[in-house]
Order: structure tokens, then C-alpha cells, then sequence
């Protein structure tokens, strides 16, 4: 009898296959703002003032942001990158959550996390460190409130709580977010960082970008709920909004922090998404997934609708248009060059900081490495 | 602080020291706030320094884990009490990939004073995985200091100075010698990673740590009356390690037996074996050699004594090194 409904509902949530029932249904309980074609709706719960100068800047956002990203492909696929993981089609995720937080606060990013990173005035070339192996992270996480990116799947999501436990110690009215994605949801330590969020009642948001796809696993193998309803069981809200609508994520995020920051403990929001391209530039998605699909979310796509809005409603002319395509042009190119410049490290980088304090083995082995190395110097090569 | 006192109460009198001395010091672990932990090493300190410094945590060890590298980030000095030796590998992933290499990754620019206590080995007749000896895997990863004190002044000195580091150090308590009592000086008299000669010699040079520095200075105690004359070496730290005190005493011995409650196959012996090779190889007249657990899973507590190496095993290896 299990194993009977266990198979029905695996082949109902087969890719490509709409099932309004499943993990992998957005209807009916999305929290939008704005419509794919660009109207501007009311949601009751999630009221939301923005002023054009405010749309305007989130549409540069989003187009920066894609066009970082889109560089920072082409500089993987010109050998200059050893990988990149790609944020195409979650723009509006992360712009609407990171321009949620205020300067206080605090993110905790997965490895994907290009544009919140960007909001938070992080330099887009020092993402690309560790992408092309001079570093494995190397910016001061405190100096933007930014934490490096992490790359076991998870693992982060305690560390944004401990980080709120903290800020619940200090009494300050700060709060955190704690980015990851639907593949993580399945982790033990994501379910830790909920138990003790909960317990502790820390002002940290669970922000979960659902793009539908954990590499080649879709969200029906990690959960047979929504996950936004996993939050019940630990005993707080969860929330999905149009992780496409860059106006719903801005909007529900902000409510979650605010929430989060006068004592009422954590939240998760379900930011429902698609990864538009592959996992990162060494996966094939051509093996696991149908055309019709990204196909269809191409109608939702985050900048076009904004982009729709600004037109329909007067709010940006041609010249605006042509202005952001200008400044993405030079970003592209500070990128391109940024990266091609970027020097390689010494390589006693190795020994550098792997204690605060003095350690006599790694100082042995350094001064070993560079009488190795010294040996060699006036030979002819 | 004059007076005989346990190592639980030692090392109780540390973490009470630690409160008193920095706001920014926080207890974590399960069962450690009424209870005053499994052990008792917490006792009372909930009760003077309140919930919020002295944490009764959910029961998962990667979340205890995971959260105090949080607080270690916004500014916070985590003490971790693992409840048992076994318990720790939940936490494995946040300690060896996330805790250790944190400041590495920052280029420098986050710290992790992180202290990780856990009680650790046999000896005591309790059931499985509350019995395990797995230094070796903590020091084998880069990051993380790796200590383990032996009696009551080491134990509430060595505590005090791991709290104080701003390096992750994991602090192996010798569960089975809780209960032992000692002198507690007035002051460290080491610094956190020096090794110590506890009893002087000529012949061989035991090399030991935690519950097994006892065992040596009974054995050295026995082969004295047979004429020969053992050094024992407490080594205290275990990453890094104070190889110029074992130098030292092996090139005077020529003899060395590493004894450890861990299996034998790739333990902490294996390096010191190795490296004191390289090292005193015109000194030595005979292998060094390695008493310890064997490659089998730590087995039920009626032969746990076959398993932990005693007076006899150790004296056996000593014949066997001075026979060469």
C-alpha cells in the first residue's frame, strides 16, 4: 500500500509534468506583487511603498547582477574561472531579500549568493577568489556583514543562528539571514539551525531559494510538503513568495527581519524560483531535465516583468534603459579585466593563517617548503 | 587554591575562573545547566552565571557546534562540552571543515576561539561509544589545537589556556581519571603546549598523555624495582607537538615506547615513531615501539581490559625495546 502511493506520487511529480498538489506546485499559497507581465498587485498581508527612484534602482540591481554573472560564465568558459556556480533566474531572490536587510544585519550565503553579495557592496571580484583558486574565500565577512561563501551544503544555516543567539546576548536590534537552498533543506544541520532558532527564539530569517533543482534532483526527492510548511513543526511561520518578483521578496523579507529584530523569532521564507542554467559550468542539465520546463519559466523571468512595470507605468524612459546597459557594460569589462589581472598567490599562502598563534609544524614545514624552493633558484629552466 | 582537588572539580574551577574573567565567555552543551553535566564538570555554574552564559543546548551536536562558530563570529568565546567521546562525530564536518578552517578561508580576518571538551576514553565500564579515543583524527586536521591533560593542575591550568586561545582547541578530558586528585598550583608553569618529563630516567623514554601517564609512571614504578631506570614524557599537547622535550629525552635513552589508549594503526605513536626516527636516528639503539588499542571497535566493558593497555603490556614493550 506504501510502496503503492509512495510510487504514484513520485511519477505525478515527474519533471515537466505540472502537478498542483506536490512540493514542486506554486499555486495557491505564492505571495506576489507583481504579476510576469509587469501589473503591480496588492497582497494584504505584505503591503509594500516603493518609490520609482526605489524601482528604478532594483531594476539596475537585477540587471547588474545578470550581467556579473553572465561575465563571470563566459571568464569560466574562457579558462579563466575553474568554476562558477550561476545565478540566472534568481536575481529577484536575492536582490528583494538583500536590499530587505539594513546595515546591522547579517548574511549567511550559500555559494550562489552573487546577488546578495552584491547588495551588500561586496566587490563582485572578490567573489571570484575562490572561483579561480587564489583564494578559498579571503574577504573580511565583517567589514560588509557578509559571511564567506560556504560550500558543504548547510552547514552555514547554524552558523547565521549562532550568529543570532549572539545579537540575542548583545540586545542589539540586529537580525540575520540564512540563505540556502531546497537540496539543503534536507540536511541535518538545516534542521538543527531551526530547532535552535526556535528554542532560542534568535531573530534569524531562513531564507530558502527553491529553484527546483538540487543539480540534477528535483525538489519531489528532498520533500513531500512545500517546504515553506516545514516551519510549522518547529513552531514558526514559513512564507512562500515569487522568488521572481523582486518586489513580494523585498516585501516579505523585510517582514521577516522587522519580525525577526523585536523578539518574535525566526521565519522561513520559500522563495519560489527556478535555476535557469546549469548547477554550475560542470553540469549538463540536458541529462535530467526538459527544454519545456526552463522554457516556461522563461515567461516569469525576474528583469522582464520589472522592466514591463517601469514601461507600463512611465517610470523609465529609454534613456534609463540605455543608462543601466551602459553601466553593465563597464561592469562587465572591470570584471573581465579584474579577473585577467588577478595575480596568482605566492605559493606560501599555504602557510598563512592557518592559526592565529605560532605553531611550530607548520612553521617547520614553511621554512622546509622555502629552503626546498631556494634550492632551485640560478638553475636554467 | 591549596588543597587535594579531582580534576572534575579542577577543571570546574577553570571554567568558573573563565566566567569570571571574560563577559564574552559562554557554555554550551547538553545537560551541563542543573544537572551540572553527566560528569558534574559544570556543576553550579548555571546557577551563578545564568542560562545565558552557561546553555543547556538542544541534543545535536553539529547544531552546539555550528551555533558556537556563530557566536565565535559575532564576538563570543564558546566553551563545548560533547556529552561522550562518541557523540562527537555528529559534530564532525562543523569541527574539521568548518570550525578549523574558518580563519584560514578569512585570509586571517575571523578568529575562532572555540574551545571543544570532551571526555574521552575507556576505562570506566560503560557501554558502547562512550569509550572511544579519536585524538588522532583531530589532530590530523590543520586548524585545530589538540591537547590532553593528566592530572588536576594540568587540567584546570591547560583548561584556563585553551579558553584563552583564539585558536579552536580540542580538549580531551581523561574521563576515567576524573576522580583523581592533585595539587593545583598557583600559576601554569607551562606554557599550554609543552610536554613534560614526570618522572626522569635512563633506559627508555615512555611517552604518554592523558589516562595513560598514570599507567606509565605505575609501569616505570614496577621496572624500577627490576634495576631499570624509565622516563616518562607527559606530552599534554598532541597538535602541536613538543618535539624538542622528546628529542631531548630519546637521545639520552635511545629507547622509546609510545602507550595510548587509541588503536595502534595510524594513531598519534605513528607519527611520534616516525618523526622521532627521522630525528634521534643515530641515537637510537632499538625501534620505537607502540603500545595501544588494536584495529577492532571498542569493545563491551567485561574485556575492555584486554583491549586498554596496562602495566604488563607496557613492561612487555619495554623488554622488548631493551632487548634489541
Amino acid at each position: 500500500m506504501t510502496v503503492k502511493s509512495t510510487t504514484r506520487a513520485r511519477k505525478k511529480a515527474a519533471p515537466g509534468v505540472p502537478d498542483k498538489a506536490s512540493a514542486g506546485s506554486a499555486a495557491p499559497e505564492l505571495v506576489q506583487l507583481l504579476t510576469p507581465e509587469g501589473e503591480r498587485v496588492e497582497h494584504p498581508d505584505y503591503p509594500l511603498t516603493v518609490t520609482p527612484e526605489e524601482l528604478r534602482a532594483l531594476y539596475r540591481d537585477l540587471v547588474l547582477v545578470r550581467r556579473f554573472d553572465a561575465e563571470a560564465t563566459s571568464l569560466q568558459r574562457q579558462g579563466e574561472l575553474g568554476l562558477w556556480a550561476s545565478l540566472l533566474g534568481q536575481e529577484a531572490a536575492q536582490v528583494g531579500s538583500g536590499r530587505a536587510m539594513r546595515p546591522g544585519d547579517y548574511a549567511f550565503p550559500t555559494y550562489r549568493e552573487h546577488g546578495v553579495a552584491w547588495c551588500r557592496d561586496v566587490d563582485p571580484l572578490n567573489l571570484l577568489g575562490m572561483f579561480r583558486g587564489v583564494n578559498n574565500g579571503g574577504w573580511d565577512p565583517n567589514e560588509k556583514n557578509f559571511h564567506l561563501y560556504t560550500i558543504v551544503i548547510g552547514a552555514q544555516t547554524l552558523h547565521a543562528t549562532g550568529y543570532a543567539m549572539g545579537i540575542t546576548k548583545d540586545g542589539t536590534d540586529d537580525a540575520v539571514i540564512a540563505y540556502f537552498g531546497d537540496g539543503a533543506s534536507s540536511q541535518g544541520d538545516v534542521n538543527e539551525a531551526f530547532t535552535f532558532a526556535s528554542v532560542y527564539n534568535s531573530p534569524v530569517v531562513f531564507f530558502c531559494q527553491n529553484n527546483q533543482w538540487a543539480i540534477s534532483e528535483p525538489t519531489t526527492v528532498q520533500t513531500r510538503i512545500p517546504l515553506y510548511r516545514r516551519a510549522s513543526g518547529f513552531g514558526f511561520p514559513g512564507v512562500r513568495v515569487d522568488g521572481n518578483d523582486v518586489l513580494a521578496c523585498l516585501a516579505v523579507t523585510r517582514w521577516a527581519l522587522d519580525r525577526a529584530r523585536t523578539g518574535q523569532g525566526p521565519v522561513l521564507v520559500e522563495a519560489f524560483t527556478y535555476r535557469m542554467g546549469a548547477h554550475t559550468t560542470s553540469d549538463d542539465p540536458t541529462r535530467y531535465r526538459q527544454s519545456e520546463e526552463t522554457e516556461a519559466w522563461k515567461a516569469k523571468d525576474p528583469i522582464l516583468r520589472l522592466k514591463a512595470h517601469l514601461e507600463k507605468e512611465g517610470l523609465g524612459d529609454e534613456a534609463f534603459f540605455a543608462e543601466v546597459e551602459a553601466e553593465s557594460e563597464k561592469l562587465g569589462l572591470r570584471v573581465r579585466e579584474g579577473v585577467r589581472s588577478m595575480p596568482d598567490p605566492d605559493p606560501t599562502l599555504i602557510f598563512d593563517h592557518v592559526y592565529t598563534e605560532q605553531h611550530p609544524l607548520v612553521d617547520e614545514e614553511r621554512a622546509e617548503y622555502e629552503a626546498y624552493a631556494a634550492s632551485f633558484e640560478g638553475e636554467q629552466h | 587554591m591549596a588543597g587535594q582537588l579531582s580534576i572534575a572539580k579542577a577543571l570546574n574551577g577553570a571554567l568558573r575562573k573563565s566566567l569570571e574573567n571574560d563577559p564574552k565567555t559562554v557554555l554550551m552543551g547538553e545537560d551541563i545547566g542543573k544537572l551540572g553535566g553527566v560528569f558534574r564538570i559544570t556543576d553550579g555554574l548555571q546557577k551563578d552565571f545564568g542560562d545565558d552564559r552557561v546553555m543547556d543546548t538542544p541534543l545535536a551536536e553539529s547544531g552546539i557546534m555550528g551555533t558556537a562558530i556563530g557566536l565565535a563570529l559575532r564576538g563570543y568565546r564558546p566553551v563545548v562540552e560533547i556529552q561522550f567521546d562518541g557523540f562527537v562525530y555528529p559534530a564532525f564536518d562543523q569541527i574539521v571543515s568548518q570550525l578549523a578552517k574558518m580563519h584560514a578561508r578569512a585570509l586571517g580576518h575571523v578568529k575562532m576561539p572555540v574551545t571543544v571538551r570532551i571526555p574521552f576514553g575507556g576505562g570506566i565500564g560503560a557501554v558502547e561509544h562512550h569509550s572511544e579515543s579519536h585524538e588522532a583524527y583531530f589532530a590530523h586536521t590543520a586548524g585545530l589545537r589538540v591537547v590532553s591533560p593528566s592530572n588536576a593542575h594540568d587540567a584546570h591550568w591547560m583548561l584556563r589556556q585553551a579558553i584563552e586561545s583564539d585558536d579552536p582547541v580540542i580538549f580531551l578530558e581523561p574521563k576515567r581519571r576524573y576522580w583523581d586528585k592533585g595539587e593545583v598550583g598557583e600559576d601554569p608553569m607551562l606554557p599550554l603546549h609543552s610536554a613534560r618529563i614526570v618522572r626522569p630516567g635512563t633506559d627508555a623514554t615512555l611517552i604518554a598523555y592523558g589516562p595513560m601517564v598514570k599507567v606509565c609512571q605505575e609501569a616505570a614504578q614496577a621496572a624500577e624495582e627490576d634495576g631499570r631506570h624509565l622516563e616518562v614524557v607527559d606530552l599534554r599537547s598532541l597538535s602541536p607537538i613538543d618535539f624538542p622535550t622528546l628529542e631531548e629525552s630519546l637521545k639520552r635513552t635511545g629507547r622509546g615506547i609510545v602507550v595510548h589508549e587509541a588503536p595502534v594503526f595510524l594513531g598519534l605513536g605513528a607519527e611520534l615513531a616516525a618523526r622521532l626516527t627521522e630525528r634521534c636516528f643515530y641515537h637510537l639503539e632499538a625501534p620505537i615501539l607502540r603500545v595501544g588499542g588494536y584495529h577492532a571497535p571498542y569493545p563491551p566493558s567485561r574485556v575492555e581490559e584486554t583491549y586498554l593497555p596496562d602495566l604488563d603490556r607496557v613492561l612487555d614493550a619495554v623488554d622488548r625495546a631493551l632487548a634489541y
